[in-house]
């Protein structure tokens, strides 16, 4: 596969939130405001594309090498934890401009399934290096693009009427499948 | 606030139901819905992790520092998730396929992290294992449920393992399957609808 088709099935095609459903909990938990949509998917992008690339050299060079592929997800989740909290400290001290921004969707980034899970894909679908970072950073600009779509269509929701059991996250996730609907079209362009 | 046991396991089931009560751990929700046998697996699956981590966390409470308690979380659950990795890998094959990156990823489900950090951390033993398995039985129901929606309306019938099947179309022959609830927009719409119908029953 080139590249091309690579980013073009990252940011449409296979986009991580609406055709693969990861990321789904920071997706509907900060899409209420744009500011907080558009923070989140900075920080996504950034811790993204660092631990996509440091999971899948750890997962060639170590794991493989020594026989440790069971390991994986432990290996996994502790990399993306401590690269977290890593990345946390060094915004702080030396771009505190962009820590303020950032500043509180790091933390959450722990446990978004979107990181882990582009970290896991890198590795199922045999990529090699260059295509696990060109991929995750793909991946975390489709995450971003349908986030903000969605923080846009939300604050337009709120403005509307809505029957009382379907407010909030029912509205919000029925929307959701609306664009996923959209997204849907690119199937099998690639 | 003392509960019985009893009253902890049953609040998993309607009144802090996973994932429409707690609007946690919407991934694998969504992701692996597309038949009621997938999503009753994936229900299993969570629930073992769940009670496990639970159980050993609650034993640990003492022994964890507070500063370092979430990572400590993580690589327990961590390590209950290798464990089912490895058992699916070796007696379910084909459903472990089916699942196929949802499986690693119980390990960021926010409903086993989340039960860790409000629940096992500060209960007995015995409360927090009826906690995870409270919890645990509703998220299976949950996808159970929702699996079986989807199946239906889908593909017009709904098997589960072989053993137990309906078929829709063959009730009602004028009924047409519409793919597009297995599809993907489809788990949005109907997740979204069937949260509607909750909120609407609960209040």
């Amino acid at each position: 596969m080139g590249y091309f088709e690579l980013i073009i099935a990252c940011i449409f095609v296979n986009n991580i939130l609406l055709a693969q459903f990861l990321g789904n909990c920071p997706f509907l938990g900060t899409s209420k405001k744009m500011e907080t949509a558009i923070g989140m998917a900075m920080a996504v992008i950034f811790v993204l594309v660092v631990a996509g690339t440091i999971t899948w050299v750890i997962y060639t060079y170590i794991l493989v090498k020594f026989g440790l592929v069971y390991l994986r997800t432990m290996a996994f989740i502790v990399v993306i934890a401590s690269l977290v909290q890593f990345v946390e400290m060094f915004l702080k001290k030396s771009i505190p401009a962009l820590y303020a921004g950032l500043g509180i969707f790091l933390p959450l980034i722990t446990t978004n399934c979107a990181v882990m899970g582009v970290c896991v894909l890198n590795i199922d679908k045999e990529f090699t290096f260059l295509q696990s970072l060109v991929a995750s950073f793909f991946y975390a600009a489709g995450f971003g693009l349908a986030l903000i779509l969605f923080a846009g269509l939300r604050e337009r929701i709120l403005l509307a009427r809505v029957p009382k059991p379907l407010q909030d996250t029912s509205i919000a996730l029925v929307t959701a499948g609306m664009i996923s609907l959209a997204f849907f079209a690119f199937q099998g362009m690639v | 606030m003392p509960k019985t046991l009893v009253q902890e396991f049953t609040k998993g089931l309607w009144q802090e139901l996973p994932p429409f009560r707690l609007v946690l751990g919407l991934c694998p929700t969504l992701g692996v819905t597309t038949s009621m046998e997938n999503g009753l697996g994936m229900g299993i699956a969570t629930t073992f992790v769940l009670v496990g981590s639970n159980l050993l966390i609650s034993m640990l409470r003492s022994m964890i520092p507070p500063k370092v308690r979430i990572a400590c979380f993580i690589i327990i659950i961590a390590a209950f998730v290798t464990i089912v990795e490895l058992l699916m890998q070796a007696y379910t094959y084909p459903l472990y396929l089916k699942l196929g990156v949802f499986i690693p990823l119980i390990v960021v489900n926010c409903i086993v992290l989340g039960r860790a950090e409000a629940f096992a951390y500060k209960n007995k033993v015995s409360l927090s294992m009826a906690d995870g398995m409270g919890i645990g039985l509703g998220f299976t129901m949950a996808l159970g449920a929702l699996g079986a929606v989807r199946e239906l309306l889908g593909h017009g019938s709904v098997t589960v393992w072989g053993d137990f099947s309906y078929n829709l179309s063959a009730s009602f022959p004028s009924f047409q399957p519409f793919s597009f609830m297995v599809q993907a927009p489809g788990a949005f719409i109907c997740l979204g609808l069937m949260l509607c119908l909750i909120n609407a029953v609960g209040d």
